[in-house]
């Protein structure tokens, strides 16, 4: 006989209360999911405080640059890791990235203010982590003098007459970016096309997550690669004489790159509706033409958005910077020529820098201008290409 | 159909990219491979370094790498996860806090991981340790210095948005329909989350958790100037220690190395280990993550 | 006399500008079973949702009119929604049950209502299975995965769930138009044995089915309620002429 339930125990919904419905007012206070939602919603917030922190401790240490006064200079070295530095003897097999820098860099006194003569190069070929170890500034320069010289072309920090030179490497940087962007690209973008329009169902599904495997890669693994084969590799074949440069340099960057730009271009394919494929091929349109002038023009806000994003990774990339570029910081148009890179300066000098010096804020300096960079792309790829996508789709 | 020279030419080449990117991934493992796989052993895993480097295993790096990346993981996986959470069940999408917080998860994803270091710089070394420093040890330089928790949990901010994506992904695999009869029956929306939609998420946070533990294992850029050492005789005994980590060592040695014929074995053999262990969690993370994707079909 | 269960008062529903509803009025008896018919996005659904406060998931959604259970308001700003549900049950469309197994899915509600002895729950679980006539079939197998029945037993295993935290009212969402025939029967016998005890609303897109399960039937069309009356008047006898044109087949 089916009866109905009786549940005596029912905390809430009430039986023997003479007044049935009381129990359904009075809002009950709930502890744990008060609590529960206050943390999570705490939790989350801290997100946001996190990029504020970011912003605001990285540009903190560049404030004494933009200070009238000079810089602290306190003498508090800044403890360096417990890497003994050892004698550098040339590297077998890159006779010209490392120096034999024991001896002191040898530097022309130069008035303040002066461009220098182009005698520098000798010095700019050296890879400054190493040339500055055995070499302390005699004088502590002025920040002021050291911002009138960021624009100038020489980055010699460490000197008698520190130059602060940014614009090599911008310059480097962007080449190194210019090269691995060429070449990560197309590859990028062909094999999306052929993964998301051509690929067979059970390929498809081998081919992406194999491809994302390779962003699974520590740049460090990739860096050492290109140190230790790329470089040689690269060398034979092209028959340039520096073994370590922009173009090697670049071509590494790109096996970094090209993972970013693939799958992001991959979504985007897969994002356009399937419909319009098949009304493209109910047509009789082949998949060639189907894919190069139905899906990729309907696509390019998000391949945009995923060359930005490629972009960005290689402009922020230093490890592999700094084991394939060859670290000199000059600005030649020749792409077999060293290259020195923004993070990858930071990441050669910071450990052997004295904290709070000119140096100091100046590498922070760097710091910030890759961090505004990065945000600026991104937010740029965010809002503008993802309206722009949004806005496509609904027959703007 | 009639297949035009232009279609196949077209499907060749991009076929080619594809075939030239798996060439480039199976090229890496192999030279790696073949280089360091003879010097791979127990006692090179287990021993440490011998005669300025140029002997011996790289038993402390493989500890450091572990001990920083346990920190990092118990910091950034419960931080992320609940940020997921709020992500997923408590974000209404049309509120400003929600969409900043994404840009925001979006921004910290994005970010050169050399800028990580800055921060573990200005922040955990300097203001954090010093500050303590101040308090607790009148000035005196203890924690306003390099060490293994500063690296740890700058770190943890590396791999936040990795751990956010994968686990917010996971939980929005819970289908709608399961959601609401847990409300229809009466449950609050905590109890919903903690009974229903987080058990049915786990792979997604095993997954966030293993991409994270990845990640944190092969980045350099950020423990450069926050903890890293090349060379250190003892294992690190306390929070405040410096530590040995297999990427820094990789680096260090490939290009500051004075004994290039000696060192050449290790810095492959180095190198192997680190891209055997990256490489296998990533392929568990993609396995796991091709489930939770097949879930929802 | 019959007692009223639910009487609704000039309930509106609206989707940002777009109104779902517009001032709808009814008295829903006890211990009957109420039909809601009408084509596909006249509202019915939506109306249902009202009952039990599903609606107020939504995002952008805004109510206006009252909706009387049991001397209040259930709209009323005091009012706890989660006690609510408890009190008003709901079967969706399709089954739902959770990834667990029967007995989990069945205990469920009386867990989260704070009942943890082993013997009472299991005595609560034996009586709705029994409830929703699925005890002999999977009485031997409490403890297997939910997902693994079949459709038609899935849905039995959701009523089972609703009818554990002991209900009033049972709100249906077509419960039966994922089912095959057969297990539609059983659903509809079940709906028949139940209202004994329970007040049962039943939105269905299937008309023979109202017909045939219910005791009075309402005629949503946009989001108006056009008739409602005894059910059998209004398959043979409705006074709106639309009621009879949606009945005869004219449109739908």
């Amino acid at each position: 006989m089916v009866k109905k339930l009786k549940s005596k125990k029912d905390a809430s919904v009430e039986t023997v209360k003479p007044e049935p419905a009381s129990s359904l007012l009075r809002k009950q206070f709930r502890f744990s999911d008060w609590l529960a939602e206050r943390v999570i919603k705490t939790v989350a917030f801290l997100s946001i405080t996190i990029v504020a922190l970011i912003f605001i401790f990285v540009f903190r240490e560049t404030l004494p640059i933009f200070s009238r006064h000079t810089a602290s200079g306190s003498g508090e070295v800044q403890p360096s890791p417990a890497m003994t530095p050892e004698s550098y003897s040339p590297e077998t097999y890159s006779p010209e990235s490392y120096s034999e820098a024991a001896a002191p860099v040898e530097l022309k006194p130069e008035p303040y203010g002066v461009e220098p003569a182009a005698a520098a190069d000798a010095d700019t070929t050296k890879d400054a982590a190493s040339t500055y170890r055995s070499h302390v500034s005699e004088q502590e320069p002025s920040p002021s003098s050291a911002v009138s010289t960021l624009l100038s072309k020489d980055w010699q920090p460490v000197s008698d007459n520190p130059r602060f030179g940014l614009l090599p490497l911008f310059f480097g940087t962007l080449k190194v970016t210019l090269i691995a962007i060429l070449f990560a690209g197309p590859i990028a973008i062909l094999a999306a096309i052929y993964t998301a329009m051509f690929a067979p169902n059970r390929i498809r599904e081998f081919i992406k997550p194999a491809i994302e495997l390779l962003a699974g890669f520590p740049s460090v693994v990739i860096g050492f690669f290109a140190l230790m084969v790329l470089a040689t590799f690269l060398q034979n074949l092209l028959g340039y004489s520096g073994r370590l440069n922009g173009f090697v340099g670049g071509i590494a960057m790109a096996l970094a790159a090209i993972p970013v730009i693939y799958t992001l271009t991959e979504d985007a394919l897969s994002a356009v509706p399937r419909t319009f494929t098949e009304a493209s091929l109910g047509l009789g349109a082949s998949l060639r033409q189907t894919a190069f002038q139905v899906v990729l023009p309907a696509a390019t806000p998000g391949i945009f958005a995923a060359l930005l994003l490629g972009i960005g990774r290689v402009f922020g990339e230093t490890m592999i910077a700094l084991m394939a570029t060859g670290n000199a910081a000059v600005i030649s148009l020749n792409p077999f020529d060293s290259v020195r890179t923004l993070s990858a300066t930071i990441g050669a000098e910071m450990a052997e820098v004295v904290f709070g010096d000119t140096h100091y804020s100046v590498l922070f300096l760097i710091g910030s201008l890759l961090f505004i960079f990065t945000f600026s792309l991104n937010a740029l790829a965010e809002f503008y290409f993802k309206n722009k996508l949004i806005r496509k789709f609904q027959g703007k | 159909m009639k297949r035009t020279t232009k279609d196949i030419v077209v499907k060749s080449l991009t076929g080619m990219s594809v075939l030239l990117i798996l060439f480039v991934i199976v090229a890496i493992l192999t030279v790696t491979f073949i280089g360091g796989w003879s010097h791979l052993s127990w006692e090179f895993l287990t021993e440490f370094p011998k005669e300025g480097m140029t002997k011996g295993g790289i038993f402390p790096a493989v500890v450091g790498t572990a001990v920083m990346t346990l920190i990092m993981t118990l910091v950034a996986v419960p931080f992320g996860a609940i940020t997921a959470i709020y992500l997923a069940e408590y974000a209404s999408e049309r509120s400003i806090l929600a969409k900043t917080i994404r840009f925001a998860v979006k921004t910290l994803a994005v970010v050169p991981s050399i800028i990580f270091g800055l921060f573990g710089l200005g922040f955990f070394i300097k203001f954090v340790g010093f500050n303590a420093d101040k308090l607790l040890f009148a000035g005196e330089l203890h924690w306003g210095q390099p060490n293994i928790l500063w690296a740890s949990l700058t770190m943890a901010l590396l791999t936040l948005p990795i751990v956010i994506v994968s686990v917010e992904e996971s939980i929005r695999t819970v289908p709608r329909e399961v959601r609401e009869a847990s409300l229809a029956l009466g449950a609050t929306k905590w109890q919903t989350i903690r009974q229903v939609v987080l058990p049915g998420s786990i792979t997604g946070i095993l997954t966030g958790t293993i991409l994270a533990i990845s990640r944190g294992a092969g980045e350099v850029a950020p423990i450069l100037f926050t903890g890293a050492a090349y060379y250190l005789a003892e294992l690190p005994t306390s929070l405040s220690d410096q530590f040995m980590s297999l990427g820094y060592h990789i680096y260090i040695m490939s290009t500051q190395s004075t004994n290039v014929d000696e060192t050449l074995p290790i810095q492959f053999a180095t190198t192997l280990v680190l891209l055997l262990l990256t490489f296998s969690l990533s392929l568990v993370a993609v396995v796991l993550r091709y489930r939770i994707r097949k879930k929802v079909k | 006399m019959k007692d009223i269960k639910v009487n609704v008062k000039d309930l509106s529903v609206f989707y940002g500008t777009n109104m779902a509803l517009n001032k709808i009025s009814m008295e829903i008896p006890e211990k009957k079973v109420t039909a809601f018919i009408g084509p596909s996005g006249c509202g019915k659904s939506t109306f249902l949702r009202t009952l039990n406060r599903m609606n107020d998931l939504i995002d952008n959604v805004r109510i206006e009119g009252e909706v009387w259970m049991d001397d209040i308001d259930i709209y009323h700003k005091d009012v706890d929604v989660v006690n609510l549900r408890k009190k008003v049950g709901m079967i969706f469309q399709k089954s739902n049950p959770f990834a667990k197994s029967i007995y989990e899915n069945i205990a469920y509600g009386p867990k989260i209502n704070g009942i943890s002895q082993k013997q009472k729950l299991d005595e609560i679980v034996e009586l709705s299975l029994k409830q929703a006539a699925i005890w002999d079939e999977v009485k031997d197998r409490l403890h297997d995965s939910a997902l693994g029945l079949s459709g038609g037993q899935q849905q039995r295993i959701c009523i089972a769930r609703t009818l554990a935290v002991n209900p009033d009212i049972i709100l249906m969402d077509e419960p039966a138009s994922a089912l095959d025939p057969i297990s539609t029967a059983h659903v509809e016998a079940l709906i028949h044995e139940l209202k004994k005890y329970y007040t049962i609303i039943i939105v269905t897109h299937n008309m023979q089915q109202a017909a045939r399960t219910s005791d009075l039937t309402a005629f949503f069309y946009l989001g108006e309620l056009v008739e409602m009356d005894k059910t059998r008047t209004i398959f043979t006898n409705p006074a709106k002429k639309q009621t009879e044109d949606y009945i005869s087949g004219r449109f739908g």
